[in-house]
């Protein structure tokens, strides 16, 4: 059943001629609202920074190139579509035509993008050839993303620290008023040095992480078990700022980047206050991962005479298993017997042979050996002090 | 309502109904409600990023917001509506009874209701809800991730079968149910780009069924696909994602493309332009779509090469996409133009999607993608495709064809309302995030650095006005479902193609012979 209202003709329905009831007013109100970013204009940031690298600042040129070619293909797309709105509309009386082909402007308009995307593909290749030379690195910072924090090791430098968040909890949760840099400042930011080139050695102890510095041009993933390498040449002193680009759990948010660009001497200077904390990352001193090792190398130094089951070879070469220096103490009686020997005996210094962390798995699988189960565990810093 | 449809039963009709347009129907609601789940968990986010400091939420539980917002919009919300509108159309644009799979038809959707109803129980568990972004990177979710993860890994197996069955039961359809006189190329762009979608659906579902179940086994028995110490590698992960994740956001966009071809004709009461380099376009894209999935991995540590490589091949699908915006635009060009309700999503889309479109385009230079990548810019960039695009085109969609359905007029100025306080809020909502991004914000964080206060301000204000304004649009559609002024079988003066053919609203049964086209 068709209704009778007056504005529904028995044809086909049309609503051609009359514009809707949304008042003039409030349409200005909405677009008044689409300008509100404007008012706060002064401290707000549109664009990527173009940074104190080479990279930085080719990354911004290349930013600003393909910005400019979208900008004039929108300037003519939306300009067409602003006149067919305008021009073409039943209500101003236009007669639809009938055309729905033309091969030739189709098949200008399948070349001319191409054309313009080889060309953007140009500058983007030599950038991207221009990021991978890793070559001549002469600073080289291993950076470890943790939850949530980054550990900074300079590899050929000795100095290794962990920089973590400043930012107090209060401001956090709003019981004290928030810093300018709030979030993005740490205890201990990464110093490097300015017109050298730094090469980032980036993993993760985790779950993957991404090291973020806008104004240096470096964002790399750290992946664990994987290390992938970044690199920059700061012209520039200063402070850099970034973030963890990658979600790795709760505190996300929470583990900024602060890099301070400094001269080579007052770099320099830096590393010397630093202090040698660089240990070589070594997997943990315990009985169980000791001993295989301390197998190895007693089968490999001693065996030939102790015997591989202990046993020896008595009088000359006394056994191990239940011997009272090995299983009685004090245990620097049995170090220094194996450090130094026994002069005008067939038991020879191992002091300059081996060194102190084999000594001390040796000496530790010697005590715990064939039944000896002493449990006692030698550290190489043991064997250091009895030399 | 015929009586064939009165007489079973509320439960009988709707729980075992294997009626396409029932089916669509439950698709397009199980849509909504999803919709305004995802809406409300964006709400949420967007209040929380209102000022700096953590005000209303922990860091944990912002990090489930993004993730099941994610989840729930992609999966329960656009992907759904996408269905609902095949369904409904597909038969009745190709001139066939119904679907020709039509059990399966009802087993897809309650699988489906099922897997959401699980995905969004996780929410709930003990541990927590996912909380590792919706692209479940390992070994954040794996390793890391909290106890309902193995659930919502469940409910992703669910999702792909789901979307698998209906994919096959689509191309079953188009293949085989067309009328005698409807050949390849007369096919609507609407059933040719659902075609084409159900073939990538097909192709990369069980892909990501793969993925999780890696994930689960990785998870719970011992394995190691993804965790370097047992020889496993977390890139893996990233790559087996991708290749289904970036068809995916082909599925999500080409049957909106399909919307927009039908609806820009005919308020524009003039022939599509270019039919045959549109279907053309549309199988480049799909094509393409498998060739580029890296382009979300540039810096994760990939050779010179692979970087190229997926750059340039990420560039190339810049053209046949731009065909389809120039063949719209020429289709309106000396048309004559009216602008109802559906007319004005579909050209906001043009607009809006080209915008989408630009930033895709910087984000495929991959130089410069080093500083846009999981910052605020991607988040800006697939927002506006996702929200002016898919969205405003299903949206259109609706608007477009429900007088079919109802055989009731919706009220056209709560439309218009809906359309500018949509179109006005979105733009305020998505378009500063571009700087943001650019400024130096990262994506997925709770809190940030003052200097990004004020586009956060205006942007949540903005996600308000938006949310809000959608429940115009659900008020506009219950209502016409109830009542309206009566429409004719054409609807549209400009609108062509079989489904016009019929009555407002058609048979429960229609074209039990098949029409000529």
């Amino acid at each position: 059943m068709v209704s009778t209202i007056k504005s529904f003709k028995s044809g086909p329905m049309v609503r051609e001629n009359r514009l809707p009831s949304v008042s003039r007013t409030l349409k200005l109100i909405l677009f008044g609202l689409l300008l509100a970013p404007g008012l706060c204009w002064s401290e707000l940031k549109f664009n990527l920074p173009r940074g104190v690298t080479p990279i930085s600042a080719d990354l911004y040129d290349l930013h600003m190139t393909i910005i400019a070619i979208c900008s004039l293909i929108g300037l003519i797309v939306y300009g067409v579509l602003a006149y067919i709105l305008i021009n073409h509309r039943l209500a101003k009386g236009a007669v639809p035509a009938t055309f729905s082909n033309n091969l030739r402007v189709e098949n200008w308009w399948t070349l001319i993008p191409f054309l313009i995307l080889l060309a953007m593909a140009v500058p983007a290749t030599k950038v991207l050839i221009e990021m991978d030379d890793f070559d001549d690195a002469e600073v080289t910072i291993k950076i470890t993303g943790m939850q949530w924090k980054w550990q900074y090791q300079y590899l050929d430098q000795g100095v290794e620290f962990f920089s973590k968040l400043a930012t107090p909890p209060g401001q956090i949760y709003g019981t004290q008023t928030k810093d300018p840099w709030y979030l993005l400042e740490v205890d201990k930011p990464l110093i490097v040095p300015i017109n050298k080139k730094v090469r980032f050695l980036v993993t993760s102890n985790d779950v993957i992480h991404s090291w973020w510095v806008p104004e240096l041009g470096v964002k790399r993933d750290a992946i664990p078990g994987f290390i992938h390498e970044a690199w920059a040449r700061i012209d520039t002193p200063g402070t850099y700022r970034g973030q963890c680009a990658e979600l790795c759990g709760v505190d996300h948010g929470f583990m900024p980047i602060v890099v301070k660009a400094v001269s080579e001497m007052e770099f320099n200077v830096w590393i010397e206050s630093q202090g040698k904390s660089l240990r070589v990352t070594q997997p943990a001193w315990t009985l169980k991962s000791v001993l295989p090792k301390g197998k190895q190398s007693y089968d490999r130094n001693c065996a030939a005479c102790h015997q591989s089951d202990g046993t020896g070879n008595p009088p000359l070469y006394p056994a191990l298993q239940s011997s009272s220096v090995a299983v009685g103490d004090p245990i620097e009686r049995h170090i220094d017997l194996v450090l130094h020997g026994i002069e005008g005996s067939a038991m020879q210094s191992f002091a300059d042979q081996l060194s102190d962390q084999e000594l001390a798995a040796i000496i530790t699988y010697e005590r715990n050996a064939w039944g000896n189960d002493t449990g006692d565990l030698i550290t190489p810093e043991q064997v250091q002090q009895r030399r | 309502m015929t009586t064939h449809s009165n007489n079973i039963g509320f439960v009988k009709r709707w729980i075992f109904t294997t009626n396409h347009k029932d089916i669509g129907t439950l698709y397009l609601f199980l849509s909504l409600t999803m919709f305004l789940v995802g809406g409300t968990l964006a709400l949420l986010i967007r209040a929380e990023l209102f000022q700096p400091g953590l005000s209303f939420v922990d860091p944990n539980f912002f990090n489930t917001l993004t993730t099941m917002h994610g989840i729930v919009m992609v999966f329960g919300a656009a992907m759904p509506a996408a269905v609902g509108l095949a369904n409904w159309q597909i038969p009745l644009m190709i001139g066939a009874p119904d679907m020709a799979l039509p059990r399966l038809n009802n087993m897809s959707f309650w699988l489906l209701v099922f897997a959401l109803i699980l995905a969004s129980s996780t929410l709930f568990m003990e541990g927590g809800g996912p909380n590792f972004g919706w692209t479940l990177y390992a070994p954040l979710s794996t390793t890391y991730g909290p106890p309902s993860t193995d659930f919502l890994i469940f409910s992703v197996h669910m999702l792909g079968i789901s979307s698998i069955l209906g994919a096959i039961n689509i191309i079953a359809t188009i293949f085989n149910m067309r009328a005698p006189d409807m050949t390849w190329m007369k096919l609507p762009m609407f059933v040719w780009t659902w075609l084409v979608t159900a073939f990538l659906l097909i192709g990369i579902m069980p892909v990501l069924a793969a993925t999780v179940t890696m994930m689960l086994a990785d998870r719970n028995f011992g394995t190691s696909f993804f965790d370097a110490a047992g020889g496993g590698d977390p890139i893996l992960y990233q790559h087996i994602f991708w290749f289904f994740g970036h068809p995916e956001v082909y599925v999500l966009i080409l049957p909106a493309f399909g919307v927009i071809s039908q609806i820009i004709p005919t308020f524009s009461r003039k022939p599509l332009f270019g039919y045959g380099r549109m279907v053309a376009a549309t199988l480049a894209i799909a094509i393409m779509s498998y060739f580029v999935w890296a382009h979300h991995m540039f810096t994760s540590g990939m050779p010179l090469a692979g970087e190229l490589f997926f750059m340039y091949t990420t560039m190339l699908i810049a053209v046949p996409t731009g065909i389809k915006i120039f063949n719209w635009l020429a289709t309106m060009y000396r048309g004559a133009l009216s602008f109802e309700t559906p007319m004005l999503f579909a050209i906001a889309f043009i607009a809006l999607f080209t915008m989408g479109g630009f930033t895709g385009v910087m984000l495929a230079i991959a130089p410069t993608d080093f500083q846009y990548h999981d910052s605020y810019f991607v988040v800006g960039h697939f927002h506006y495709v996702l929200v002016p695009g898919v969205i405003f085109a299903l949206t259109a969609g609706v608007y477009y064809w429900l007088p079919k359905w109802c055989g009731k007029q919706y009220n056209e100025t709560l439309g218009r309302w809906h359309f500018w306080l949509s179109f006005v809020s979105l733009n305020l909502t998505f378009f500063p995030m571009h700087f943001l991004g650019l400024a130096g914000m990262p994506r997925r964080i709770p809190d940030y650095a003052l200097q990004f206060a004020d586009f956060n301000a205006v942007a949540t204000i903005g996600a308000f006005i938006f949310g809000f304004s959608q429940l115009i649009f659900v008020f506009n559609v219950l209502r016409t479902i109830r009542q309206g002024p009566t429409v004719t079988s054409q609807v549209w003066s400009g609108a062509q193609g079989l489904e016009w053919t019929l009555s407002s609203p058609p048979p429960y049964h229609s074209f039990k012979t098949p029409p000529t086209a």
